[in-house]
């Protein structure tokens, strides 16, 4: 009796298959090698592996039945994926080892949940993305318990588990009400299921579905008013891990939220919901901007700007059009490059029997650590939105998409708030240049830089993250170029 | 193809990159690398004014291609309007480079570099004819600005930094989405296309009027907006001030008459009252609180307030008279306010203070400096044979032909500039002598050379203002009939 295999166009998930390939090797070998640092250099050559088949597949979008499809959008979200992943390797190839951190699961952990996140983004069914969202999140949540001697690490760990555990119980419950309404998990087929003739459009099951849908996207992405548990986890994880996250995550979250919105309610996305969007969009952003004022601790500013600029990027989902998808797609790769390198300056930073991440702590940093001031200086600089840095792009590309879908006050909006972010952003920007040190023990005695030590790797990613804050600020043509890429349907 | 204003653009960038090479205990190389690379600025910016045709169209235009995907080009070109603020800010940078020779000691590096890049910035606004470009160049010249505040400044200096920082931010936050208004209704951010194909709503105009003018007028600054620039000017260091009040307050000017008023005609009307009056009461208003300083540098910057009244009431006397008088103005300014921080630096630099009452009588002490401080002074007043009389005369003229109360305001705020500027001059330098000056020495080489430079450039527009008229007039003639036209549309249609 011959048995029908369905044929399973392995290719479409090449670049995932790559990266938990890669895992897989470095669990294992993990056993045998004692220096754990290679597992990291290992982790990278698959990381651009992945990448290079990534770029290998662009054109053909070959997809996996109905499951997951490899297109422009997926094919460059993978390359925000893989270049966040690789770039928090390198800042933990140099962080761990102060942290005394010595598991190659470290890496695999990161390889994993880059995995599902790229798993995420090129989900075409609920089901696949709530794998990917898992796959991704599991990870993140051993991830951020991983300094295992400090408390606060722990706590935030288990933090994120429990909310994060809500937050794909939400989403679940909603694609369980979706199916109830439509019948189907494929995006696609959701999307013609709610058609005008078949009068579906205030199905209310199916709405419900897709409010708890958007709130279990609202907890992964951190957004007002689900973002309780942003701060501590953030602060709490490892620099490295909080880096990865703080990026990755939220890049996966936006990516199979956009996807769903346009492919699955595309129709049904109308001014009610968007509305509804943009209020999350400005209480976010405001939310995080206003807390990240008060915040005395430099990673937990971060944290909280990080919630900031997720409304930024929901003020690009709101419009629910192509503009607005391309310049999400733009403003996460210069989130990328920005975030990173400010968590990678604070990584060096918070060094033992150096400076932590108070803020009171960066005072006077451009004269005895001038290039890393700088460094950090620029990241400000760029996160607040000044020109010509590469944040400023981002802003004005999501802003225009919702000046184009006329809401224009929701861009107001968003220029207001970079206008408050600026407050806390430069505050570390006046701690660094305009402040002199103290007489504080450390900064006295001997010369700081014996004790602050820049690892390679962690030089590498930082000159890597400057250069891309400078050079696509002042031309930015070739991310616009590569976001276009990543437009569907 | 001519691509003098990128060369202009660049060559400060080039000397940044030289001053990084360049071992920061070497700060003697730093400084003239600094100097010179502004000096082979200025020279390079003076054949612009001798090739520049008395035409009222962009000249000197170079267009390249930016974010094709957007549309958005690297479109630069001057005309009348622009010309002259090129060539100030060029002069002021080595002005500014130079008169720090002797007052900077610490992270001199730092310093210069943070003077180029702002130089480039500035130069960008001026010659931008992108309305993102010039966005990006807006605000990219904020951070060296604050950045050289906040490190070598005084004693409120991070205070002064981040206040200037954050209301020039939040001024301009509205420009950008009223930009991409502009940009998306008229499917280009090119300002001379838009020129000629935008056609915009009248209400619409007004409150894109409104959220351009509100990121200028916190750059003039417009009363009540104003409040930042007193503890940036004070706090700063000289040349610092010298930048600050010589250029960039200039930029807010410079924007209502290239985008504010050629793109939103329609809108001018409806507010040039608000407008003309907020200016009136910065004349007064600062004159008045200028006469109340102790301060020498504060007295100064409110003196600034009120001179950038005079230049916004002319700006919107919707006159060409008033217009030109307003460009001339504008250089006036920065050269008068220039050399006047200028002076109290070259004091402050000797005695730390400012304070009038720690002077008095130093004439005796510092005669070449009184000379100079005086005719700084004079300038400022607007005495007839210097620059000051020449903008300030036709301004008002420009007003009086419509609104001759603004008109009789505006002269008795010269009235009052003569009081407060002479009285500093009183205080200063005559008076009995206070011993604690004893050891005053007076001007050194440098600064006598950046003093006469200066005071050449007042007699040379005062006595020939023709000079610089004659390539302002066509502009200013063309920005005119466009407002006209467009009022004469709009009442039409009422």
């Amino acid at each position: 009796m011959p048995i029908d295999f369905p044929t399973l166009n392995v290719m479409a998930l090449a670049p995932e298959l790559v990266v938990i390939i890669t895992a897989v090797v470095v669990m294992l070998f993990d056993m045998f090698v004692a220096d754990k640092r290679v597992m990291g250099y290992v982790s990278l050559l698959g990381l651009a592996g992945a990448a290079l088949v990534s770029l290998f597949l662009f054109g053909d979008a070959p997809a996996i039945q109905n499951m997951a499809v490899s297109d422009g959008y997926s094919l460059v979200l993978n390359l925000v994926f893989i270049v966040t992943a690789a770039l928090s390797i390198l800042v933990a190839l140099g962080y761990l080892a102060d942290r005394d951190i010595h598991y190659g699961e470290y890496y695999t952990l990161i390889l994993f949940s880059t995995a599902g996140m790229m798993l995420m983004g090129a989900a075409t069914d609920l089901i696949v993305v709530f794998l990917g969202l898992e796959i991704m999140s599991i990870g993140l949540y051993i991830l951020a318990a991983f300094n295992r001697r400090q408390a606060a690490s722990g706590e935030a760990g288990l933090k994120y588990f429990i909310l994060g555990a809500f937050a794909s119980a939400f989403f679940l419950y909603g694609v369980a009400l979706l199916y109830g309404a439509t019948g189907t998990t494929n995006l696609q087929a959701i999307g013609d299921w709610f058609t005008p003739e078949r009068g579906n459009m205030g199905d209310p099951l199916a709405l419900t579905g897709l409010g708890l849908l958007i709130i279990g996207f609202a907890f992964k992405v951190a957004a007002v008013p689900f973002q309780w548990w942003t701060p501590d986890v953030y602060h709490g994880a490892p620099t490295s891990v909080t880096a990865f996250m703080s990026v990755g995550a939220k890049a996966a979250g936006f990516a199979a939220l956009i996807r769903i919105l346009m492919i699955s309610f595309g129709q049904v996305f109308t001014v009610d919901w968007q509305i509804a969007v943009a209020v999350l969009a400005v209480i976010t952003m405001t939310g995080g901007n206003i807390a990240a004022l008060a915040q005395k601790d430099v990673k937990r500013m971060l944290a909280y700007s990080s919630i900031a600029h997720a409304g930024y990027i929901l003020v690009g989902v709101v419009p629910g059009t192509m503009a607005g998808v391309n310049g999400v797609l733009f403003y996460l790769m210069a989130y990328a490059f920005m975030n990173i390198g400010a968590f990678a300056v604070i990584s060096v930073l918070e060094q033992r029997e150096a400076i932590g991440t108070d803020l009171s702590s960066y005072a006077g940093l451009s004269k005895y650590k001038p290039f890393l001031a700088l460094a950090m200086g620029l990241f400000m600089f760029s996160l607040t939105g000044i020109p010509p840095f590469v944040g400023f792009w981002g802003k004005l590309y999501v802003f225009r998409a919702a000046v184009e879908a006329n809401m224009s006050w929701l861009a107001i909006v968003g220029m207001v708030n970079s206008a408050i972010s600026a407050f806390y952003y430069l505050s570390v920007v006046v701690q660094m240049y305009m402040r002199t040190p103290d007489g504080d023990e450390i900064l006295e005695t001997d010369s700081p830089s014996a004790v602050i030590n820049l690892p390679a790797p962690v030089t590498v990613a930082l000159a890597v993250t400057v250069t891309a804050t400078i050079i696509l600020g002042v031309w930015p043509t070739p991310l616009v170029n590569l976001a276009s890429f990543g437009l569907f349907g | 193809m001519s691509f003098l204003l990128s060369t202009l653009l660049i060559i400060p960038l080039v000397g940044v990159a030289l001053l990084v090479l360049i071992p920061r205990e070497n700060t003697g190389l730093l400084k003239w690398t600094a100097f010179v690379t502004t000096l082979i600025n200025f020279a390079v910016s003076l054949p612009l004014y001798f090739n520049f045709r008395n035409t009222a169209d962009y000249q000197f235009e170079e267009f390249a291609a930016w974010i094709p995907a957007l549309n958005i080009n690297y479109h630069i070109g001057i005309d009348g309007l622009s010309l002259f603020l090129v060539l100030l800010t060029t002069f002021l940078s080595a002005v500014a480079v130079l008169s720090s020779f002797s007052a900077i000691s610490e992270q001199v590096k730092e310093y210069m570099a943070l003077l180029l890049l702002l130089e480039t910035a500035m130069l960008g606004v001026f010659v931008s004819l992108d309305l993102f470009l010039f966005y990006l160049f807006w605000e990219a010249s904020l951070i060296p600005m604050a950045l050289l505040i906040g490190r070598w400044g005084g004693k409120r200096r991070i205070y002064a930094s981040v206040k200037f920082i954050i209301y020039t931010m939040a001024g301009s936050a509205l420009m950008l989405v009223a930009a991409l208004v502009v940009y998306i209704w008229g499917g280009t951010s090119d300002l001379p296309t838009l020129l000629n194909t935008l056609e915009l709503p009248a209400n619409l105009q007004f409150w894109l009027f409104f959220a351009f003018a509100l990121a200028f007028s916190v750059k003039v600054p417009l009363f009540p907006l104003h409040t930042w620039l007193p503890a940036a000017h004070v706090e700063a260091p000289t040349a610092g001030s010298v930048i600050l009040a010589g250029v960039l307050l200039k930029m807010g000017t410079y924007g209502f008459m290239r985008f504010a008023i050629p793109l939103f005609p329609a809108a001018v009307p409806a507010w040039t009252p608000l407008l003309t009056t907020l200016a009136i009461i910065g004349i007064i208003y600062g004159a008045l609180v200028a006469l109340a300083q102790d301060d020498a540098k504060k007295l100064v910057a409110y003196s600034s307030v009120a001179h950038m009244g005079f230049i916004v009431l002319g700006i919107f006397s919707g006159g060409q008279q008033g217009m030109s008088g307003a460009v001339v103005q504008m250089v006036n300014h920065g050269l008068s306010t220039g050399m006047l921080f200028f002076l109290v630096g070259v004091l402050y630099e000797q005695t730390h203070t400012r304070m009038f009452q720690d002077y008095g009588g130093i004439w005796l002490k510092v005669p070449v400096f009184g000379v100079f401080f005086i005719m700084a002074a004079l300038s400022s007043v607007g005495l007839p044979g210097m620059n000051g009389f020449v903008g300030e005369f036709v301004i008002l003229l420009g007003t009086f032909k419509v609104n001759w109360v603004a008109a009789a305001f505006g002269t008795f705020g010269i009235v009052l500039a003569a009081w407060y500027l002479l009285t500093a001059v009183r205080k200063l330098l005559f008076g009995p002598f206070n011993p604690a000056n004893d050891s005053l020495r007076d001007m050194n080489g440098r600064e006598i050379l950046i003093a006469v430079s200066l005071v050449v450039l007042f007699f040379v527009i005062g006595l020939f203002p023709n000079l610089l008229f004659q390539k302002i007039n066509p502009a200013t003639a063309e920005l005119v009939e466009r407002t006209n036209t467009a009022t004469l549309v709009v009442d039409a249609g009422k």
